[in-house]
């Protein structure tokens, strides 16, 4: 594993807010990664019904979106999000993990681009996808 | 000549909504999580999200994450699209509030897709956050979000976003 990999691994497992919602880097490689949410009642949404609010699958988007910009090996190192869309397919049941992959697939001097699908155990059938920008760090 | 009824006393008024806002707000355990808290003035709504740790994102800046930021403005949409649709049946006593413990409310509505803008870098510091109906109809409702700290002239984030309304029994 080079440095910069190792580097973003181990910042992204620090992020607080994304350690509080119980995140798990599963993969980090040139520009692809995978995180995962395991289902908690604290991420509840929908109180009749037990599906997880919508901010906390961004909240696993933006983090993921992130890391995919962190590993991608023409970005020198951190990024901020510009912006990042979510369309929500389907609601994810309630009970399971959600797991995202989001990829890191053009980076220009200052943008980077991301896209990423959020899928439950039901993995052919997407919960949410997203389509974000990202800064990239002056090399200067 | 019929004669205007009395105003409702400022406080019968002031207990209905406050009690309506709390059965809203209070069942969702993902805006618990969060700390959101809202204030009421009138029917208008501003969302608080408190400063702690457990919201950060980057901690070498620090900088608020940029996932709670979003979760922020869409809880600040959701619950200002679900008020706003009921406080009429609230404010005509359809809505029955007899028991401020057990308000039987309409589901929320659902987020189609949210579209977030990060304008500033989120400061550890408090986030207050508004939302504007701008179309709301029968089935679909579109809303959009700003997000402020220090100055409401300054935005550090903003957002739109499309909803699902729940369905009106029949």
């Amino acid at each position: 594993m080079n440095e910069k990999i190792k580097f973003a691994r181990q910042f992204i497992q620090a992020l607080p807010h994304a350690v509080s919602l119980g995140m798990k880097l599963e993969e980090l490689e040139e520009g692809i990664a995978v995180i995962s949410m395991p289902y908690d009642e604290k991420l509840i949404g929908d109180p009749e019904t037990g599906v997880v609010h919508g901010g906390a699958v961004s909240a696993l988007m933006d983090t993921c979106c992130g890391a995919a910009v962190m590993s991608h090996p023409s970005n020198p190192a951190g990024t901020a999000t510009i912006d990042l869309r979510i369309e929500y397919l389907r609601a994810a049941t309630p009970g399971q993990t959600i797991t995202t992959r989001a990829h890191c697939y053009h980076v220009t001097r200052s943008v980077a681009f991301v896209r990423a699908t959020a899928v439950d155990e039901d993995s052919d059938n997407p919960v949410a996808s997203a389509t974000g920008t990202f800064t990239v760090e002056d090399k200067g | 000549m019929s004669k205007r009824p009395r105003p409702e006393p400022v406080q019968v008024v002031k207990q209905r909504r406050d009690a309506v806002l709390n059965a809203l707000v209070t069942g969702v355990p993902y805006i618990q999580f969060l700390g959101v808290e809202f204030e009421r003035r009138g029917d208008e709504l501003t969302t608080v999200m408190p400063f702690k740790d457990a919201l950060i994102g980057n901690p070498l800046l620090p900088a608020l994450h940029g996932g709670a930021t979003a979760a922020f403005l869409e809880v600040t949409a959701i619950i200002t699209l679900s008020w706003t649709s009921i406080w009429e049946d609230m404010e005509s006593g359809v809505l029955d509030v007899s028991d401020p413990d057990n308000v039987v409310l309409p589901r929320l509505p659902k987020t189609i897709d949210f579209t977030v803008d990060y304008l500033r870098s989120g400061l550890p510091r408090d986030a207050y956050a508004r939302a504007q109906i701008v179309r709301s109809g029968r089935r679909y409702a579109s809303v959009r979000v700003e997000a402020w700290q220090d100055n409401r002239s300054r935005p550090y984030a903003a957002a739109t976003g499309h909803f699902v309304m729940p369905k009106k029994p029949a």
